[in-house]
């Protein structure tokens, strides 16, 4: 089997030229007083596929969630194409707008368990949907279609109808993927995506990923524990450390020394946990 | 001591076998030692006051069980006044030897009648009407509580809102349904109208507090995953809110429903409407047949109406 990271070599390169998908500048974020992100800066070009790794308490979740503006930074800017989505504490008129061409997947998946997959993927249209149209939950044959189309790219079409709280982790997981897809969305943000889930639908879920960024050039930068799946998928790691950006660059770089500086005297159970046994190789 | 609970426990064995034995470590009795004791003087005051409070509220309330149980014969003839049931008004079929005009009347055995009424009326009319009450006091009560809710749930909108709609809903609920009959009577009249009114204020107070108790209790994930598709506020609660609230809130709309027929029969003694008025009549005229025929079609038709919810309910939950 080619390694994917030999594929996307090339996708690295060009990613150089491609212009800037997120750009993080000097992002700060306090919870009570407790710093959780530290004038934290980070440029993400189209195409690319990061992985953003760190200790527990790092921070990692809190900049991803800020990067699509579900939590707002004390100061500095995150820009999505260039388009300013937060400055300085405050929101872009526009953030809905910015937030619907990013798709955001949740180490505990999210999806509303009482709405069918099919629904649940259909949501990923609503920026697009008019208000009174949403009130009573309509939606047109034309989309319906495509969110079907969206399960089928993640392989679980047989369980559309399904409600969400009737399949499994990595089934929820693809479906939250879909609906990534139904946004039409340019990025996706993932935290944590396989942390939940058991190893195969984890590497299932991976190589969703690792073919959504390779086939259609969709952004990715995934928050991760496990250094065996970043790298074996990852070519860009981005690491941090008490709300610090402190390793930015070739996940092959990332040698014994510098994830003990990253992770600590933990490091030796991370690299060994985790879903070695199916990643490793 | 602070071994007194092993002793109690196992006198010898625990105590030898744990107390001596060096695996109890100091750190575990003191901590045994900071374990709350069950009597403080602080308990003891608070169980004085309420006993106070008790004798007192009691006194002024002519609590006097005594006179209750001297009352015991009279009592009894008067509940044996309601023997023999009077179903004569209640406008169900029955056996007669005779049937009253509007009737329609079948031969039975023997040479009796079935009289069957051509009409709706008497006992019948009066329950299905104190039902139709009920439900349209809870029906528009449910449909005003929803948006009132979702405007009142700390985890949807801001606090001033919350705080003013929340005033709003709590004296909707503390003022008792008669005391909104009363003040429905003079604006549209005696009549069932009224009646749904008051129950629909006093609802609406009900149900807007415990929907919104639903939506703050609702996990905040399914929302997040929606407002990160770039979804509106409107649409995050369409999508995100609603579905996890709604079978808690058809559970609490049909539990509302059950109270409902119960507060809508006895409406009707201030005459808003319902059985009420035709029972307080029989009362009222000492006609307690009549009387104990309406309690017993009452009984019958609130046990049902709750059995049925609560069945719903289950199914819900
Ligand atoms: N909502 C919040 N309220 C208060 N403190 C928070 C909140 N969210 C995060 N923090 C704090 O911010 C810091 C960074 O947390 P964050 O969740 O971003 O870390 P993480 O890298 O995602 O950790 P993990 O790997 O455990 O998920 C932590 O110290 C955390 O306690
Ligand atoms: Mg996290």
């Amino acid at each position: 089997m080619e390694s994917p990271s030999q594929i996307s070599s090339e996708l690295q390169v060009e990613s150089v030229f491609a212009p800037t998908a997120v750009a993080v500048k000097e992002l700060s974020k306090t919870f009570k007083g407790v710093s959780a992100l530290r004038s934290v800066s980070m440029n993400i070009h189209q195409g690319e596929m990061v992985a953003l790794v760190g200790a527990s308490g790092s921070g990692k979740s809190t900049l991803l969630r800020n990067v699509n503006g579900l939590q707002q930074a004390d100061t500095g800017a995150v820009e999505i194409f260039g388009s300013p989505l937060q400055v300085d504490g405050s929101f872009h008129s526009k953030v809905r707008q910015l937030r619907s061409q990013i798709g955001f997947i949740f180490q505990q998946f999210n999806l509303v368990n009482r709405l069918t997959a099919l629904e649940n993927v259909l949501v990923g249209r609503l920026a697009q949907v008019a208000p009174w149209r949403s009130l009573i939950r309509s939606f047109t044959r034309e989309e319906k279609l495509q969110a079907l189309a969206a399960l089928e790219r993640v392989g679980i079409l047989n369980q559309a109808h399904k409600r969400a709280s009737a399949l499994s982790g990595g089934q929820q997981q693809r479906v939250a993927i879909a609906r990534c897809l139904m946004q039409g969305a340019k990025i996706i943000l993932a935290d944590e995506p396989i942390a939940s889930l058991d190893p195969d639908s984890a590497r299932k879920v991976m190589e969703l990923l690792t073919s959504l960024n390779q086939e259609q050039g969709i952004t990715v930068i995934t928050s991760l524990h496990q250094v065996q799946v970043v790298q074996r998928y990852f070519q860009r790691s981005i690491a941090l450390r008490q709300g610090e950006v402190c390793f930015d660059g070739a996940t092959v770089d990332l040698d014994g020394d510098r994830l003990t500086r990253i992770y600590g005297s933990a490091v030796e159970e991370l690299v060994m946990s985790g879903h070695a046994e199916v990643f490793a190789g | 001591m602070s071994n007194s609970n092993f002793d109690s426990f196992n006198p010898t064995a625990y105590t030898n076998s744990v107390e001596s034995s060096s695996v109890v470590s100091p750190e575990v009795l003191k901590t045994l030692a900071q374990e709350k004791p069950l009597i403080t003087p602080m308990r003891i005051f608070w169980a004085v006051v309420a006993i106070a409070i008790l004798i007192h509220t009691g006194e002024i309330s002519d609590l006097s069980f005594g006179e209750l149980f001297e009352g015991r014969g009279r009592m009894v003839t008067y509940i044996s006044g309601y023997w023999f049931p009077d179903f004569t008004d209640s406008g169900l079929p029955r056996l007669s030897g005779e049937c009253p005009s509007k009737y329609i009347s079948a031969p039975f055995l023997f040479n009796l009648q079935l009289c069957i009424p051509t009409a709706i009326e008497g006992y019948v009319f009066d329950i299905i009407q104190t039902v139709g009450m009920g439900i349209w006091g809870t029906l528009i009560s449910a449909i005003v509580a929803i948006p009132l809710s979702i405007i009142a749930a700390e985890n949807v909108a801001p606090f001033f809102v919350v705080f003013i709609i929340r005033i709003f809903l709590g004296a909707m609920r503390v003022i008792n349904e008669f005391v909104f009959a009363l003040i429905f009577i003079v604006a549209v009249g005696l009549g069932p109208f009224a009646g749904v009114l008051a129950l629909f204020v006093h609802t609406t107070g009900t149900l807007g507090k415990l929907f919104s108790e639903a939506i703050e209790e609702i996990e905040p994930g399914p929302v997040d995953g929606i407002r990160a598709t770039g979804a509106s506020k409107l649409q995050e609660v369409i999508f995100g809110v609603l579905p996890q609230v709604l079978p808690l809130w058809t559970s609490y709309t049909l539990y509302r429903f059950e109270a409902n027929i119960r507060s809508a029969a006895v409406l009707g003694l201030v005459g808003a409407g319902g059985i009420g008025l035709t029972l307080f009549q029989s009362m009222r005229s000492f006609q307690n047949q009549k009387v104990a025929a309406i309690l017993i079609l009452l009984t019958i038709t609130v046990v049902g109406i709750d059995t049925i919810s609560a069945k719903i309910r289950q199914r819900l939950v």
